[in-house]
């Protein structure tokens, strides 16, 4: 800012010259603001439009019911929907205990030690580690095993039986427990510090009224802390949930293949499931693939046709995840209103 | 023992909780055990190894690792420098950063100083959403829109050669990619400016250009450039939107309209073919990828040094 001048035309460099340039600045400046925030706006709907356009006339119920094939008008997504089911359900069942457990940890029993430091520091970091570093952990550590086991390893077990003609094989081989287990790690982060946040917004009085009243501190959590904290916590795990089931890149390093033709198991109906229970124990030590990697597979086919069936795969990937977010904000918005304190 | 005693003596109900104690302080340690467990496979596969097996760096020397232009051990004549595919990436980050940091940062600044409550409840769920788009449907979009109908018909007519896989769709749809992460840390940042500061410069005549460009900007400061090292450190970290969109060449090049190759395109590109362990070429993901988990930790280190060194605190 200058300093004024008093002059009595607006002549460059008065005061009334300043106001009115300033103005103008300042118009120009909020306008500018302004498209680039709409900008976003307008690349998600020109996204959307391009994408459902594309994908006009090819996402039918074939398209949903059939598995995958080499003719692009016979391509169908079946594979990938049910490996996706199997992937997140193993997915949740491995990283919301862990990280609801871990955020009850760090809020609730820890004190402000060296241990606790570096956990925190750790997760901060774990955030911003790229997902395919995930996927070559994965690899190692779930698919492989370090080689420890099979015909040059150190180990020369088969597998463990587990029920039926069902086992569990060793190494876990590119199969839905090896993507399950990486993506659990890949998410676990963003769980627990949303958990985190959900414990935080607690009220101390809470947890007081239910230790004067002699419940121990676990009780207290279990009965008092975690059922006030549940919209928050779940509201972060469908968002962690929706972010695992767009994920790509990990799942392809661990080898969840692209031309799958089979459900993980074989289960494709309830059927299934009744004639042959052991299946369901199959399941998640059999090879799959899931939508992302479908989508990725067609993007890559050489025939043109290919990516209209790509974009309807597209549009069914974006569908999911629209519904899971609906259901985030609707149980965020629900909690604010039955919010007790 | 009588029931009103005060010992503390060892009953079912204390183990119990100890119990339950020690197993979440053991969910707790699966953080650390990821970190220690990706350190530990990245550098046990190219840095040292156990004796019979051989690591990256004592097959291929760290200097021509590190210094060498020709990126390909695919061919018979195999070559290991890994700048083509840091050259590559950082390109693509580059143009993301060109693209997303002033979107977002200035959406941020909307955001926090101009947009009315109204407003605010409708664009941040549209950046939500858009943050929640996966990366392989961002890659569709550039490699089937955004070259054949933005980059192609402009480039073309200004005599430029565009390859169908080029650095540039790739660096834009990532540079769309990160404007939901810059623009909704940038505006806790800016957020976090206290409103006395505003006022102060409101009450001296200033506009609403002068306070936010020249107040708050200034002392949001340090979470804005934080929030740029992130966002970054995702551009460098980005895996499907690259390998569809930027193609599989690892040359060294500064054209963006050329196919280049990043390190986490080489790494899916490897894992796609049937590489059996043991070979250098699959040794070499390792080392590909310690390169690129370095880089990208480096950035959030500085992100988190830079937030705590340099923020301003108002009381």
């Amino acid at each position: 800012m200058s300093t004024p001048t008093p002059t009595a035309a607006p002549t460059p460099g008065s005061t009334a010259h300043e106001l009115t340039h300033g103005r103008r600045e300042n118009r120009l400046f909020e306008t500018l603001c302004a498209v680039s925030t709409w900008s976003t706006f307008a690349v998600l709907v020109i996204l959307i439009v391009s994408v459902s356009y594309r994908a006009w006339g090819w996402l039918d119920w074939q398209f949903l019911t059939s598995f995958d094939s080499r003719k692009p008008e016979r391509a169908g997504i079946l594979a990938g929907l049910l490996g996706s089911c199997w992937m997140i359900v193993i997915t949740i069942m491995f990283s919301v205990p862990v990280g609801v457990g871990a955020a009850v940890y760090l809020e609730e029993y820890a004190t402000d030690n060296l241990l606790t430091r570096i956990i925190r520091t750790n997760l901060a970091n774990l955030a911003g580690v790229p997902s395919i570093v995930y996927g070559i952990l994965g690899l190692t550590v779930f698919v492989r095993m370090f080689g420890l086991f099979g015909e040059q390893g150190l180990f020369h077990i088969e597998g463990i039986p587990l029920w039926g003609d069902a086992v569990i094989p060793l190494p876990f081989g590119r199969t839905v427990i090896s993507g399950a287990l990486s993506l659990s790690l890949l998410i676990l982060p963003v769980i627990i510090v949303a958990a985190q946040e959900a414990l935080r917004a607690v009220p101390p009085s809470l947890r007081h009224a239910s230790l004067a009243l002699g419940a121990t501190r676990w009780q207290t959590i279990r009965h008092q802390v975690l059922p006030s904290a549940l919209p928050g916590i779940m509201t972060g795990v469908i968002l962690a949930i929706s972010r695992a089931f767009g994920e790509t890149a990990p799942l392809v390093m661990i080898g969840a293949m692209t031309f799958v033709r089979f459900a993980p198991g074989k289960i494709t109906s309830l059927q299934v499931v009744f004639d042959d229970p052991a299946s369901l124990v199959r399941a998640p030590f059999d090879t799959f693939t899931v939508i992302p990697i479908q989508i990725f597979n067609w993007v890559r086919q050489a025939k043109s046709e290919f990516q209209h069936v790509a974009a309807a795969g597209i549009v069914v990937l974006l569908v999911v995840l629209l519904v899971l977010n609906g259901l985030a904000i609707y149980v965020r918005h629900r909690s604010q209103k039955n919010l007790r304190w | 023992m009588s029931p009103t005693s005060l010992n503390r003596s060892f009953t079912l109900n204390r183990a119990k909780e100890q119990a339950i104690e020690v197993s979440l302080l053991l969910c707790a340690l699966v953080s650390i055990a990821t970190t220690a467990g990706i350190v530990f496979v990245l550098v046990a596969e190219s840095v040292f190894a156990i004796p019979p097996e051989k690591a990256f760096f004592q097959e291929v020397s760290p200097w021509e690792f590190f210094t060498g232009t020709q990126w390909s051990p695919q061919f018979a004549d195999k070559h290991f420098g890994v700048l083509p595919l840091v050259c590559g990436t950082f390109l693509i980050a580059g143009i993301a950063a060109a693209v997303g940091l002033p979107i977002g940062i200035l959406s941020a600044v909307y955001l926090s100083e101009y947009a009315s409550p109204r407003v605010r409840s409708i664009v941040k769920p549209i950046l939500e959403i858009l943050a929640g788009i996966p990366t392989v449907v961002y890659g569709f979009f550039a490699l089937y829109l955004i070259t054949p109908t933005l980059i192609k018909p402009i480039f073309s007519t200004l005599g430029f050669d565009v390859d169908g896989y080029n650095a540039l769709s790739a660096g834009i749809v990532v540079g769309i990619m990160i404007i939901p992460m810059v623009s909704s840390l940038s505006e806790d940042a800016l957020r976090a400016v206290p409103r006395s500061l505003r006022e102060a410069g409101y009450a001296l005549g200033s506009t609403k250009f002068d306070v936010s460009a020249k107040v708050v900007l200034p002392a949001a400061f340090s979470g804005i450039v934080a929030s740029f090292l992130l966002a970054i450190a995702r551009a460098v970290g980005e895996t499907m939107a690259v390998t569809i969109a930027a193609g599989q060449s690892p040359t060294m090049t500064l054209n963006p309209l050329r196919s280049v190759q990043t390190m986490t395109s080489y790494i899916v590109n490897v894992s796609l073919g049937d590489t059996p362990a043991g070979t250098i070429e699959y040794k070499s993901l390792y080392a590909v990828a310690l390169c690129l988990f370095s880089i990208t930790l480096v950035m959030n280190i500085l992100s988190q040094y830079v937030m705590r060194r340099y923020r301003e605190v108002y009381q």
